[in-house]
Protein backbone atom coordinates (compact mmCIF):
# COMPACT_ATOMS: atom_id res chain seq x y z
CA UNK A 1 0.00 0.00 0.00
CA UNK A 2 2.99 2.32 0.38
CA UNK A 3 2.96 2.72 -3.42
CA UNK A 4 -0.95 4.18 -3.06
CA UNK A 5 0.47 6.91 -0.68
CA UNK A 6 2.88 8.11 -3.16
CA UNK A 7 0.37 8.90 -5.57
CA UNK A 8 -1.98 9.90 -2.60
CA UNK A 9 0.33 12.32 -1.49
CA UNK A 10 1.01 13.88 -4.73
CA UNK A 11 -2.58 14.75 -5.40
CA UNK A 12 -3.72 15.84 -1.66
CA UNK A 13 -5.63 19.11 -1.69
CA UNK A 14 -3.77 20.30 0.91
CA UNK A 15 -7.22 21.18 3.10
CA UNK A 16 -6.67 20.90 6.77
CA UNK A 17 -10.14 19.74 8.28
CA UNK A 18 -11.21 19.78 11.50
CA UNK A 19 -12.06 16.60 13.74
CA UNK A 20 -15.76 15.60 12.88
CA UNK A 21 -17.81 12.54 12.51
CA UNK A 22 -21.32 11.24 12.84
CA UNK A 23 -23.77 13.40 14.33
CA UNK A 24 -21.60 16.52 14.28
CA UNK A 25 -23.48 19.69 12.73
CA UNK A 26 -21.14 21.21 10.07
CA UNK A 27 -21.02 24.06 7.60
CA UNK A 28 -19.15 23.15 4.13
CA UNK A 29 -17.74 25.99 2.39
CA UNK A 30 -18.16 25.24 -0.92
CA UNK A 31 -16.58 26.88 -4.46
CA UNK A 32 -19.41 27.42 -6.75
CA UNK A 33 -18.35 28.28 -10.90
CA UNK A 34 -20.66 30.29 -11.96
CA UNK A 35 -19.48 31.47 -16.19
CA UNK A 36 -15.68 32.84 -14.92
CA UNK A 37 -17.30 34.34 -11.55
CA UNK A 38 -16.40 32.22 -8.56
CA UNK A 39 -18.75 32.62 -5.23
CA UNK A 40 -18.97 30.47 -1.89
CA UNK A 41 -22.11 29.04 -1.02
CA UNK A 42 -22.51 27.39 2.71
CA UNK A 43 -23.78 24.50 3.42
CA UNK A 44 -24.74 23.37 6.85
CA UNK A 45 -26.28 20.50 8.20
CA UNK A 46 -25.57 17.58 10.19
CA UNK A 47 -22.73 14.71 9.28
CA UNK A 48 -24.90 11.41 8.51
CA UNK A 49 -21.15 9.01 7.42
CA UNK A 50 -18.19 9.16 6.66
CA UNK A 51 -16.80 6.70 4.49
CA UNK A 52 -13.90 5.81 2.45
CA UNK A 53 -9.85 6.35 2.97
CA UNK A 54 -7.43 8.22 1.41
CA UNK A 55 -8.02 9.85 -1.77
CA UNK A 56 -11.83 8.36 -2.07
CA UNK A 57 -12.92 9.21 1.85
CA UNK A 58 -16.33 11.51 1.60
CA UNK A 59 -19.05 12.73 3.88
CA UNK A 60 -22.23 12.98 3.60
CA UNK A 61 -24.55 16.36 5.39
CA UNK A 62 -28.12 16.25 5.84
CA UNK A 63 -29.94 18.94 6.33
CA UNK A 64 -34.00 19.99 6.05
CA UNK A 65 -34.42 22.56 3.61
CA UNK A 66 -38.14 23.96 4.53
CA UNK A 67 -39.74 20.15 5.00
CA UNK A 68 -37.55 18.44 2.52
CA UNK A 69 -34.07 16.66 3.59
CA UNK A 70 -31.08 17.24 1.72
CA UNK A 71 -28.14 15.23 1.48
CA UNK A 72 -25.36 16.02 -0.09
CA UNK A 73 -21.97 13.56 -0.01
CA UNK A 74 -18.69 15.63 -0.07
CA UNK A 75 -15.18 14.20 -1.16
CA UNK A 76 -12.98 15.13 1.48
CA UNK A 77 -10.29 15.91 -1.21
CA UNK A 78 -12.36 18.27 -3.35
CA UNK A 79 -10.79 21.00 -4.37
CA UNK A 80 -13.98 22.87 -4.14
CA UNK A 81 -14.22 22.80 -0.72
CA UNK A 82 -12.82 26.08 0.83
CA UNK A 83 -13.01 24.87 4.52
CA UNK A 84 -15.34 22.70 7.02
CA UNK A 85 -16.26 24.55 10.01
CA UNK A 86 -17.82 22.72 12.91
CA UNK A 87 -20.68 24.26 14.62
CA UNK A 88 -21.76 21.84 17.37
CA UNK A 89 -20.48 18.82 18.72
CA UNK A 90 -23.10 15.89 18.58
CA UNK A 91 -23.67 12.63 20.92
CA UNK A 92 -24.37 9.78 18.79
CA UNK A 93 -24.15 6.00 19.47
CA UNK A 94 -23.32 4.97 16.12
CA UNK A 95 -20.42 5.93 12.87
CA UNK A 96 -23.82 6.22 10.56
CA UNK A 97 -26.92 7.36 11.66
CA UNK A 98 -29.35 6.74 8.72
CA UNK A 99 -32.38 6.42 11.14
CA UNK A 100 -32.38 10.50 11.34
CA UNK A 101 -33.96 10.09 7.84
CA UNK A 102 -37.15 8.58 9.26
CA UNK A 103 -37.35 10.88 12.16
CA UNK A 104 -38.78 14.84 11.83
CA UNK A 105 -39.49 17.25 14.27
CA UNK A 106 -38.60 17.47 18.09
CA UNK A 107 -37.53 14.02 17.47
CA UNK A 108 -34.67 14.58 15.36
CA UNK A 109 -32.72 16.26 17.59
CA UNK A 110 -29.49 15.71 18.76
CA UNK A 111 -27.92 16.18 22.11
CA UNK A 112 -24.57 18.70 22.34
CA UNK A 113 -21.76 16.74 23.47
CA UNK A 114 -20.59 18.14 26.51
CA UNK A 115 -16.52 17.23 26.98
CA UNK B 1 5.21 -2.23 -30.21
CA UNK B 2 8.12 -0.96 -27.30
CA UNK B 3 6.71 -1.55 -24.11
CA UNK B 4 7.01 -2.39 -20.61
CA UNK B 5 6.47 -5.05 -17.79
CA UNK B 6 4.36 -3.62 -14.55
CA UNK B 7 2.07 -4.59 -11.85
CA UNK B 8 -1.13 -3.56 -10.72
CA UNK B 9 -0.91 -1.55 -7.53
CA UNK B 10 -4.71 -0.38 -7.07
CA UNK B 11 -7.15 2.03 -7.84
CA UNK B 12 -7.77 5.58 -6.66
CA UNK B 13 -9.54 8.80 -7.80
CA UNK B 14 -7.64 12.25 -8.48
CA UNK B 15 -9.34 15.90 -9.21
CA UNK B 16 -7.87 17.09 -12.25
CA UNK B 17 -7.49 21.31 -13.22
CA UNK B 18 -11.26 21.12 -14.34
CA UNK B 19 -12.04 19.73 -10.68
CA UNK B 20 -13.14 16.71 -11.73
CA UNK B 21 -12.91 13.30 -10.58
CA UNK B 22 -11.04 10.77 -12.29
CA UNK B 23 -10.81 6.96 -11.52
CA UNK B 24 -7.28 5.90 -11.89
CA UNK B 25 -5.52 2.75 -11.67
CA UNK B 26 -1.65 3.20 -10.46
CA UNK B 27 0.69 0.85 -12.04
CA UNK B 28 4.35 0.04 -11.14
CA UNK B 29 6.20 -0.10 -14.05
CA UNK B 30 9.86 -1.46 -14.34
CA UNK B 31 12.91 -0.88 -14.40
CA UNK B 32 13.23 -3.77 -16.64
CA UNK B 33 15.81 -5.28 -17.49
CA UNK B 34 16.98 -6.57 -21.16
CA UNK B 35 17.57 -10.05 -20.20
CA UNK B 36 18.08 -10.91 -23.79
CA UNK B 37 18.37 -9.10 -27.14
CA UNK B 38 17.09 -11.25 -30.04
CA UNK B 39 19.01 -10.64 -33.57
CA UNK B 40 17.51 -11.78 -37.15
CA UNK B 41 21.24 -13.51 -37.76
CA UNK B 42 20.85 -15.43 -34.78
CA UNK B 43 17.15 -16.11 -33.68
CA UNK B 44 15.23 -15.43 -37.06
CA UNK B 45 13.88 -11.97 -35.93
CA UNK B 46 14.03 -9.22 -33.60
CA UNK B 47 13.48 -8.49 -29.98
CA UNK B 48 13.84 -7.60 -26.74
CA UNK B 49 13.51 -9.95 -23.89
CA UNK B 50 12.67 -7.64 -20.50
CA UNK B 51 12.27 -8.95 -17.26
CA UNK B 52 10.89 -7.09 -13.68
CA UNK B 53 10.22 -8.47 -10.53
CA UNK B 54 12.91 -9.52 -8.39
CA UNK B 55 13.04 -13.15 -7.35
CA UNK B 56 14.56 -15.12 -4.55
CA UNK B 57 17.89 -17.40 -6.23
CA UNK B 58 16.51 -19.96 -3.77
CA UNK B 59 13.51 -20.12 -6.10
CA UNK B 60 15.26 -20.05 -8.72
CA UNK B 61 16.35 -23.27 -10.78
CA UNK B 62 20.19 -23.02 -11.93
CA UNK B 63 18.88 -22.57 -16.04
CA UNK B 64 17.13 -19.03 -14.79
CA UNK B 65 19.94 -17.82 -12.60
CA UNK B 66 22.63 -18.77 -15.04
CA UNK B 67 20.32 -16.77 -17.85
CA UNK B 68 19.98 -13.48 -15.61
CA UNK B 69 23.35 -13.37 -14.89
CA UNK B 70 24.82 -13.14 -18.75
CA UNK B 71 22.52 -9.88 -17.83
CA UNK B 72 24.45 -8.78 -14.37
CA UNK B 73 21.36 -9.11 -12.35
CA UNK B 74 19.55 -11.69 -9.96
CA UNK B 75 16.39 -13.95 -11.26
CA UNK B 76 13.21 -12.20 -11.73
CA UNK B 77 9.62 -13.36 -12.36
CA UNK B 78 8.34 -11.93 -15.07
CA UNK B 79 9.50 -12.12 -18.95
CA UNK B 80 8.22 -10.65 -21.83
CA UNK B 81 9.66 -10.26 -25.73
CA UNK B 82 8.62 -6.88 -27.40
CA UNK B 83 9.60 -6.33 -30.95
CA UNK B 84 9.69 -2.74 -31.90
CA UNK B 85 12.79 -1.39 -29.91
CA UNK B 86 15.44 0.34 -32.03
CA UNK B 87 17.78 -2.00 -33.28
CA UNK B 88 21.37 -1.90 -31.23
CA UNK B 89 20.10 0.87 -28.97
CA UNK B 90 19.87 -1.62 -26.04
CA UNK B 91 21.89 -4.31 -25.08
CA UNK B 92 21.81 -6.98 -22.45
CA UNK B 93 21.79 -6.04 -19.18
CA UNK B 94 20.19 -2.61 -20.00
CA UNK B 95 17.41 -0.84 -17.61
CA UNK B 96 14.65 0.61 -19.15
CA UNK B 97 11.89 2.82 -16.76
CA UNK B 98 9.07 4.14 -16.86
CA UNK B 99 10.57 7.33 -18.65
CA UNK B 100 10.08 5.48 -22.12
CA UNK B 101 6.62 6.83 -22.26
CA UNK B 102 7.29 10.42 -21.32
CA UNK B 103 6.44 11.41 -24.87
CA UNK B 104 2.88 9.36 -24.81
CA UNK B 105 -0.72 10.28 -24.06
CA UNK B 106 -2.42 6.68 -24.50
CA UNK B 107 -1.18 3.25 -24.11
CA UNK B 108 -2.25 0.12 -23.96
CA UNK B 109 -2.51 -1.85 -20.99
CA UNK B 110 -2.53 -5.69 -21.04
CA UNK B 111 -3.55 -7.84 -18.55
CA UNK B 112 -4.91 -11.65 -17.48
CA UNK B 113 -8.32 -11.32 -16.22
CA UNK B 114 -9.63 -12.81 -13.07
CA UNK B 115 -10.92 -16.09 -13.58
CA UNK B 116 -14.52 -16.54 -13.16
CA UNK B 117 -14.93 -20.50 -14.00
CA UNK B 118 -17.50 -21.57 -15.92
CA UNK B 119 -20.40 -19.42 -16.16
CA UNK B 120 -24.17 -19.05 -17.77
CA UNK B 121 -25.05 -16.91 -21.03
CA UNK B 122 -26.37 -13.76 -18.49
CA UNK B 123 -23.39 -13.24 -16.34
CA UNK B 124 -20.64 -13.98 -19.55
CA UNK B 125 -22.36 -12.28 -22.52
CA UNK B 126 -25.18 -10.10 -20.74
CA UNK B 127 -28.34 -12.31 -21.88
CA UNK B 128 -31.20 -10.87 -20.45
CA UNK B 129 -33.08 -14.09 -19.39
CA UNK B 130 -36.42 -15.45 -19.61
CA UNK B 131 -38.53 -12.29 -19.10
CA UNK B 132 -41.22 -13.11 -16.64
CA UNK B 133 -41.19 -15.65 -13.14
CA UNK B 134 -45.00 -15.72 -13.81
CA UNK B 135 -47.00 -17.35 -15.94
CA UNK B 136 -46.07 -20.99 -15.12
CA UNK B 137 -43.01 -19.99 -15.64
CA UNK B 138 -40.83 -22.19 -13.21
CA UNK B 139 -37.36 -23.54 -14.07
CA UNK B 140 -35.58 -21.48 -17.76
CA UNK B 141 -35.19 -18.14 -15.85
CA UNK B 142 -31.50 -17.99 -16.82
CA UNK B 143 -31.44 -20.08 -19.83
CA UNK B 144 -29.90 -18.90 -23.76
CA UNK B 145 -33.38 -18.98 -25.18
CA UNK B 146 -33.89 -20.35 -28.72
CA UNK B 147 -30.42 -21.00 -30.50
CA UNK B 148 -31.57 -20.61 -34.28
CA UNK B 149 -33.68 -21.60 -37.06
CA UNK B 150 -35.74 -24.67 -37.64
CA UNK B 151 -35.02 -26.77 -40.80
CA UNK B 152 -32.59 -24.61 -42.18
CA UNK B 153 -29.83 -25.05 -41.25
CA UNK B 154 -30.31 -27.63 -39.13
CA UNK B 155 -27.71 -27.27 -37.40
CA UNK B 156 -26.34 -24.25 -34.88
CA UNK B 157 -24.48 -21.31 -36.37
CA UNK B 158 -20.93 -21.12 -35.47
CA UNK B 159 -19.97 -18.27 -32.75
CA UNK B 160 -23.49 -18.59 -31.16
CA UNK B 161 -22.90 -17.31 -27.59
CA UNK B 162 -23.32 -19.87 -25.15
CA UNK B 163 -22.13 -20.66 -21.19
CA UNK B 164 -18.40 -21.26 -20.69
CA UNK B 165 -15.28 -19.98 -19.09
CA UNK B 166 -15.15 -16.39 -18.72
CA UNK B 167 -12.38 -14.54 -17.22
CA UNK B 168 -8.91 -16.06 -17.04
CA UNK B 169 -7.83 -14.80 -20.44
CA UNK B 170 -5.74 -11.81 -21.59
CA UNK B 171 -7.09 -8.75 -22.31
CA UNK B 172 -6.18 -5.29 -23.31
CA UNK B 173 -7.79 -1.37 -22.91
CA UNK B 174 -6.07 1.55 -23.76
CA UNK B 175 -5.91 3.77 -21.52
CA UNK B 176 -4.90 7.49 -20.77
CA UNK B 177 -1.87 8.56 -18.62
CA UNK B 178 -2.53 11.01 -16.19
CA UNK B 179 0.65 11.18 -14.32
CA UNK B 180 4.22 9.53 -14.63
CA UNK B 181 6.10 9.09 -11.47
CA UNK B 182 9.81 8.69 -12.27
CA UNK B 183 11.47 7.86 -8.66
CA UNK B 184 8.93 5.78 -7.48
CA UNK B 185 8.30 4.00 -11.13
CA UNK B 186 4.53 4.36 -10.80
CA UNK B 187 2.10 5.35 -13.63
CA UNK B 188 -0.81 6.45 -13.28
CA UNK B 189 -3.47 5.98 -15.98
CA UNK B 190 -7.28 6.57 -16.10
CA UNK B 191 -9.50 3.84 -16.02
CA UNK B 192 -9.75 -0.16 -14.47
CA UNK B 193 -7.02 -2.52 -15.70
CA UNK B 194 -7.85 -6.01 -16.33
CA UNK B 195 -6.75 -8.23 -13.17
CA UNK B 196 -6.54 -8.53 -9.74
CA UNK B 197 -3.98 -6.39 -7.47
CA UNK B 198 -0.47 -7.70 -7.89
CA UNK B 199 -1.39 -9.15 -11.15
CA UNK B 200 1.04 -8.48 -14.12
CA UNK B 201 0.60 -6.43 -16.94
CA UNK B 202 2.18 -5.38 -20.03
CA UNK B 203 2.23 -1.92 -21.14
CA UNK B 204 2.67 -1.34 -24.50
CA UNK B 205 2.67 2.08 -26.73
Amino acid sequence: MDLMKVVEKEFASGVEFPKFRAGDTVTVHYKIKEGNKERIQQYRGVVIQRSGAGMTATFTVRKMSGNIGVERIFPVTSPFIDKVEVNKYGKVRRARIFYLRNLTGKKARIKEKIF
Amino acid sequence: MQGLIGKKVGMTSVFNEDGKSIPCTVLEVGPCVVSQVKTVEKDGYSALQLSFDDKKEKASNKAEIGHFKQAGTGPKRKIAEFVGFEEGKYKRGDVITVDLFNDDTYLDVRGWTKGKGFQGVIKRHGFGGVGGTTHGQHNRLRAPGSMGASSWPSRVMPGMRMAGQKGGKQQETELMIVKIFPESNLLLVKGAVPGPKGGYVIITK
